[in-house]
């Protein structure tokens, strides 16, 4: 995604994921929930933490920090559940985003935005939509399209497969 | 314009509907062509395809059926004889105008001329042989008219006092006009002289009829064609519309006094009752003979008759109407959802009550809990829609599918009314129609070769539906040449799929035409035999939850039997516990739960291997298949199941016991994981997940393979 199609000022919520503060655009955010307890579904990788039951419907819930290469989320009293809605495949599809702790609602004029830089993320730059500015400190604005794409979840699907496989060795 | 897009939307959503039902007529007539409430109903769906056709710019549609139709207008007034050719080519023309609705344009649609030309013919055909016999065309065109419309008459019939002498009997012609409809003959005998002045060659009496027929009114002229003249006679039309007592017009002073507050309708009462009936006050008076009077309370009663059964009929027709509502199955699903919802939440309430151990609260609890499972019945019985919808649709399939091998196949249906889930229902559609075109083209033998072998040359095909506790059995039953275990046992060495010397009951046997790539017919026809049928058709039904069961006696025929559940939303569930997680298993596959412990473990030098009074039980252990950490309690449960006929246990932590298990599906994100089918959400709010016991085993079983390999 290029930083040309953020040409008006968006609004973000942002949320931290250990230190970092990264942001997503609103219109995909559905609700925010605490965090509550979360049903492993065997055989898929780890940062497929689960699935929970909102409001009778049974929503997975992804861990961003274990996506992103970072340490299993742990619950605090902050942690939440971002509850987005994405489109993969052009299906729209509710999911569930663990967070450390959601900050505010932050609108973005295009010129605080800019690309993220291509080396030195630490993070595949496919997800990144674009970095924002603020007081000096800088906010990851993610693409959650794009995490939650379908070659994301091929990867479930190959996770899956060798969960298995392991386990039949054992 | 989006307005009007869903008005189409709406057009073609009937439209399929009447072509679905010109068929149902179509093959009702094919077996009785003089039926006219079957004419009638196809030609009643041409004219509203094209009637709302041209209405919503289905021009090639409307033009199209308009044709048809003409030529059913011929057909339904009797001028062209139902016949196979015509049946045929109605068929076609069905197909033609289903084409049509399928492409968005209609311009890539061709061969609807074709079929056009034919129908021309037989229109034209028509009026050749009408020219030809030149009787009275005025006539006909007049009885035809008025058919199918049932009119009321009344004849005064006054023969001369001679008639007798010119060799006429009137009670003849009144035998023959009780033939025309429902009848009413009063005779008048004020005529008759005093005995001493009778002649009895005379004739003194007359009639009075009032005749309700929907043969015209030249059908009853033609009665009387040869007395006309010796008798006064007149028929008149007293109802043509089968409108009686319309409020116009026809209100009665009173009511009219009532409506305009000038009276109430009690005082209008007490008067009546002091009132006379009109006639008897006018016999009184002598204004009438009593006779005179008694005829025409006669065609009072008649026409208050037939009007009473005209209201019947009415009444009923709207009763139909009223009954069913066309609903979106959208809100339906949701309603389904909510329900669910509901369940889940109501669990919750009874959970709650019985650890407060408040008695109000326990009791109003028990009164929802009461409520909602009736809710909950009720709203699946919502979703049962009755099978037969989709067996008629598969006469057709028949129909074109003898024709096609010449061979000659009666289809039956029995349980029709049978009720099964619609998803359920739409999912059936392509394996049964797999399983009719395998009975058709590798059961039914031809004409030829089934006289010789001493059964009717006709083909008999059955299916039939019926409950069998929460699932839904369906037959397909054939009398054809049956499967000869022997050819399908070398067929599968041949495949290399059993070895030549294994030893397999006749069921395991049939249960290998169900494995993929296999395919016994010699010669592939297209109407099946390539071999990638019947394994489609087991994997379908499997993912309805459902089974397939072959038997079959060689030269006798083949029974195919699916089980399928009743519905898809809502299971009974066994409720297990591994470590902090719970777990549902299909309660339909467990047969019993034994105890696991460390002893029952060392005992068998750690193979997966359980006795249970004396059979051995191989096991899977679901905390090592879901590798699911924390330490395991000294007592483990097996919990034993039967699958294919196999006993295959499942060790969990904990049994906790039935669970009313409202499935939900997982999304996308999880298709894939095979051994878990889907989701359910528990009294507390929390998610288990619903094993897939069938795949855990398969699963189980290739590691196996790999692991010794």
């Amino acid at each position: 995604m290029s930083i040309a199609e953020i040409i008006e000022a968006t609004q973000h919520l942002t949320f931290k994921l250990d230190e970092e503060v990264f942001a997503l655009d609103i219109a995909k955010v559905r609700e925010v929930l605490e965090f509550t307890k979360v049903t492993k579904v065997p055989q898929t990788p780890d940062f497929m933490r689960g699935v929970i039951n909102l409001r009778g419907s049974v929503v997975p819930v992804v861990d961003l920090r274990l996506k992103f290469g970072m340490t299993e989320t742990q619950k605090s009293i902050t942690t939440c559940i971002i509850i987005v809605e994405v489109s993969v495949d052009g299906e729209k599809t509710i999911l569930g985003a663990l967070a450390d702790s959601v900050q505010e609602v932050l609108e973005l004029e295009p010129e605080q935005i800019e690309p993220a830089p291509k080396i030195g993320m630490r993070l595949n730059t496919e997800f990144i939509k674009g970095m924002g500015k603020r007081d000096g400190e800088f906010i990851i604005i993610l693409d959650i399209d794009k995490v939650f794409s379908m070659d994301e979840l091929t990867m479930v699907q190959d996770a899956g497969g060798r969960t298995k496989d392991s386990e039949g060795k054992n | 314009m989006a307005d009007m897009d869903k008005h189409k939307e709406a057009y073609m959503e009937e439209a399929y509907e009447l072509l679905a039902e010109l068929e149902d007529a179509m093959l009702a007539l094919e077996e009785t062509p003089d039926d006219g409430e079957l004419i009638g109903r196809a030609f009643r769906a041409l004219h509203t395809i094209k009637g709302s056709g041209s209405m919503f710019g289905f021009d090639k549609i409307a033009a199209f059926a308009h044709e048809v139709e003409t030529v059913f207008d011929l057909v339904r007034n009797g001028k062209i004889p139902v016949t196979k050719q015509l049946i045929d080519l109605t068929l076609s023309a069905r197909d033609h105008i289903k084409r049509l609705l399928d492409s968005p344009d209609g311009d890539t649609v061709t061969g609807g001329e074709e079929i056009l030309i034919y129908f021309r013919k037989l229109a034209i055909q028509k009026e050749h042989k009408e020219n030809r016999d030149a009787v009275a065309p005025i006539i006909n065109e007049c009885a035809s008219k008025t058919e199918n419309k049932n009119i009321t008459f009344r004849i005064q019939f006054r023969p001369n006092p001679d008639i007798f002498t010119k060799g006429i009997d009137p009670v003849l012609l009144l035998d023959e006009l009780c033939t025309l409809g429902n009848c009413k003959i009063l005779a008048y005998t004020d005529a008759i002289p005093q005995l001493e002045d009778i002649d009895p060659e005379s004739c003194y009496t007359y009639w009075d009829i009032i005749i309700t027929t929907s043969k015209g009114m030249n059908a009853i002229k033609d009665v009387f064609i040869f007395v006309e003249d010796e008798c006064k006679l007149s028929i008149d039309v007293i109802d043509d519309t089968g409108k009686f007592d319309e409020e116009f017009g026809n209100k009665k002073i009173g009511e009219i006094l009532i409506e305009r507050g000038f009276i109430t309708q009690e005082n209008l009462r007490k008067v009546l009752g002091q009132q006379k009936r009109i006639g008897e006050m006018l016999v009184e008076a002598n204004v009438i003979e009593p006779q005179k009077l008694e005829a025409a309370l006669s065609e009072q009663q008649h026409l208050r008759e037939i009007k009473s059964i005209k209201e019947t009929k009415q009444s009923t027709q709207q009763a139909e109407a009223a009954s069913s509502i066309r609903v979106s199955s959208d809100k339906l699903d949701r309603l389904v959802d909510l329900v669910g919802e509901l369940v889940t939440v109501q669990a919750r309430l009874t959970q709650t009550a019985a650890s407060k151990s408040d008695a109000e609260l326990i009791l109003i609890a028990e009164e929802v809990e009461r409520l909602t499972e009736e809710l909950r019945d009720n709203t699946m019985s919502v979703r049962l829609v009755p099978i037969g919808a989709l067996f008629s649709k598969f006469k057709r399939l028949v129909r074109d599918l003898s024709a096609e091998t010449g061979k000659e196949v009666e289809m039956l249906i029995e349980g029709a009314e049978t009720e099964i889930d619609k998803t359920v229902i739409e999912r059936l559609n392509d394996p049964l129609v797999h399983l009719i075109r395998n009975s058709i083209d590798h059961g039914i033998e031809q004409p030829g070769k089934r006289s010789s072998l001493g059964k009717p040359a006709q083909g008999l095909l059955q299916l039939s539906a019926r409950h069998s506790g929460a699932y839904v059995l369906i037959e397909i039953v054939d009398d054809g040449a049956g499967i000869d275990p022997e050819v399908i046992r070398a067929k599968a060495v041949e495949k290399g799929m059993i070895a030549p010397a294994d030893d397999l009951t006749e069921k395991e046997i049939f249960s290998l035409i169900l494995a993929p790539g296999f395919s016994t017919a010699k010669t592939i026809t297209n109407v099946s035999g390539r071999g990638v049928g019947m394994d489609v058709v087991k994997r379908a039904i499997e993912n309805l939850r459902g089974s397939i069961d072959i038997t079959s006696r060689k030269g006798v025929g083949t029974t195919i039997t699916l089980q399928l559940p009743l519905t898809l939303a809502i299971i009974e569930g066994l409720l297990v516990k591994i470590g902090p997680d719970y777990y549902v298993m299909p309660l339909f596959s467990v047969e019993e739960c034994v105890e696991l412990t460390g002893d029952d473990i060392a005992r068998t030098h750690g193979r997966q291997i359980a006795n249970v009074r004396g059979k051995i039980v191989p096991y899977i252990s679901l905390r090592e298949q879901f590798s699911i950490n924390g330490g395991k309690p000294s007592i483990e449960q097996i919990v034993i199941t039967s699958i294919d006929g196999h006993r295959v246990g499942f060790v969990v932590d904990h049994v906790i016991g039935e669970h009313q298990t409202v499935i939900k599906s997982l999304g996308r994100f999880y298709k894939t994981i095979e051994g878990i089918s889907g989701a359910t959400i528990l009294g507390d709010g929390t998610v288990a997940l619903i094993l897939d016991v069938v795949k855990l085993v398969q699963t189980a079983e290739l590691e196996e393979v790999t692991t010794n390999a």
